[in-house]
């Protein structure tokens, strides 16, 4: 009976490792996935849209909205969490792939992980050098409450975080505006729309 | 004497402003180490010279950062290579000042090699030749590995972002610490002047204009708020540089895990 549950709980344990994914694997398969999408013979838009949907299904856009949004988060009646995620999806699509367009043809390659706890794992990367431009380091701060879901929430360009630099840039427009949510709410919106 | 005394005094009254700086415009930037923060406490000012400065920018500094793209490669390298060769000259002292002797070392013998055999550091010869990858240092990373706070952001008209205690570190060049200052200005010698101190700053910041120039107009294009986004910037890349880290090590993520834990994304 001991030896039925042993066996039973050991392949528990491999059916369910089966079908995590490692996050420097998940990392890996996402970069080149937006490389080629980047080396196509497309205009920027058609690249935009692309990496806008790659965005969508591996960056963790609510937990990033979250982050972004620092103290203030706390403070929110639910109905103002919606309309922030409404308008902070368009928003971060947006941004974020427009950046990463700027790129052509990048060679990203993973080169190591770090654990931090089991919510977060630290994915290293480097976007190989060019004539044009020197190596890059990339880091990967990926959120791995569900392991078989892995998501992306930031990206640690040189030592610079986006999401650090995204949460700032939202903290001053709050504070130059009393801390009135509706100010940053007509931000996004703007910049969506532009 | 008299500009020595000047630049103690506007260093000392910076200092006495941080210590007394009104809470108006905080910038916390660590959530567990609360020791340190830069507040912007002159933010309505800092926007206003950030906003010179970006006008500057368009109507000088960037189209001679694209003229000087449009030099031959060996010449931009070359320039790129003698402005990184005079800059060692400050990182030395910064090395030994931190304490790392060894460095200093290293660094006082690619200063030599790049020199001489470099001819006037137009050449990275050291590089050439294995030398550890050269990292700069300034009297401003230095106060702070002493464990002086940052103080408050400040934007400087001309030369861009910065802090009071980077501000006060920048003095220190012109108050003996350079030694490129020290014998283009006061060395009585026919072949340096302090016009030529001036020019090599300005190509050294051509220079990196022209590096950025992309990368400037993406993070420009894509801001909701490019005064925040540039400070942000800023302050992360001097405490990256502060504490030694290198670029996208994991200790620089641990200051704000804290607010990276309890973000749920339901």
């Amino acid at each position: 009976m001991k030896k039925t549950i042993l066996i039973l709980l050991l392949y528990f344990l491999n059916f369910s490792s089966a079908y995590s994914i490692a996050p420097d694997v998940f990392v890996q398969s996402t970069v080149n996935r937006a490389s080629q999408i980047l080396s196509k013979n497309i205009s920027k838009e058609e690249k935009i849209n692309e990496l806008k949907s790659i965005a969508s299904e591996t960056v963790d856009i609510r937990g990033v909205g979250f982050y972004s949004l620092g103290s203030a988060r706390k403070v929110l009646n639910d109905k103002q969490k919606e309309q922030f995620f409404v308008l902070f999806e368009k928003y971060f699509l947006k941004s974020f792939s427009s950046r990463l367009a700027e790129y052509t043809n990048p060679k990203i390659e993973v080169y190591g992980k770090k654990i931090l706890n089991e919510n977060y794992t630290i994915v290293n990367s480097l976007l190989v050098s060019t004539s044009e431009r020197p190596e890059i380091k990339i880091d990967w701060r990926i959120y791995t409450k569900n392991p078989d879901n892995p998501l992306i929430r930031d990206l640690i360009i040189e030592g610079l975080s986006l999401a650090r630099t995204q949460k700032e840039e939202f903290s001053s427009i709050l504070n130059s505006n009393d801390g009135n949510i509706n100010a940053l709410f007509k931000v996004l919106e703007d910049f969506s729309n532009r | 004497m008299l500009k020595k005394l000047a630049i103690v005094i506007i260093s000392t009254f910076l200092f006495s402003c941080s210590a007394n700086a009104g809470s108006d415009g905080d910038l916390k930037l660590k959530k567990e180490s609360q020791t340190k923060e830069v507040k912007d406490c002159f933010e309505k000012l800092n926007r206003a010279t950030f906003a010179f400065n970006q006008g500057l920018d368009k109507a000088v500094i960037k189209p001679l950062a694209e003229s000087y793209r449009d030099l031959p490669d060996p010449i931009q390298r070359g320039t790129s290579n003698a402005v990184k060769n005079l800059s060692t000259l400050i990182t030395i002292p910064n090395n030994i000042l931190q304490g790392d002797v060894k460095t200093a070392l290293i660094n006082t013998g690619r200063l030599v090699v790049n020199t001489t055999v470099g001819l006037l550091g137009t050449i990275d010869v050291a590089n050439k030749m294995g030398f550890p990858k050269y990292v700069k240092e300034d009297y401003g990373q230095t106060l702070g590995a002493w464990g002086i706070g940052p103080g408050c952001y400040v934007v400087l008209p001309v030369l861009g972002p910065s802090t009071l205690r980077d501000t006060a570190g920048s003095f220190v060049n012109v108050m003996g610490g350079d030694p490129w200052y020290n014998a283009s200005v006061h060395g009585n010698n026919e072949f340096l002047s302090e016009g030529l101190y001036i020019t090599s700053k300005a190509i050294g910041g051509i220079d990196f204009r022209a590096d950025n120039i992309e990368s400037f107009e993406n993070l420009e294009k894509n801001s909701i708020d490019f005064y925040a986004s540039v400070r942000s910037l800023y302050t992360q890349d001097r405490e990256n540089k502060i504490k030694n880290n290198q670029r996208g090590n994991i200790e620089v993520l641990y200051n704000d895990e804290e607010d990276w834990q309890e973000v749920e994304n339901k």
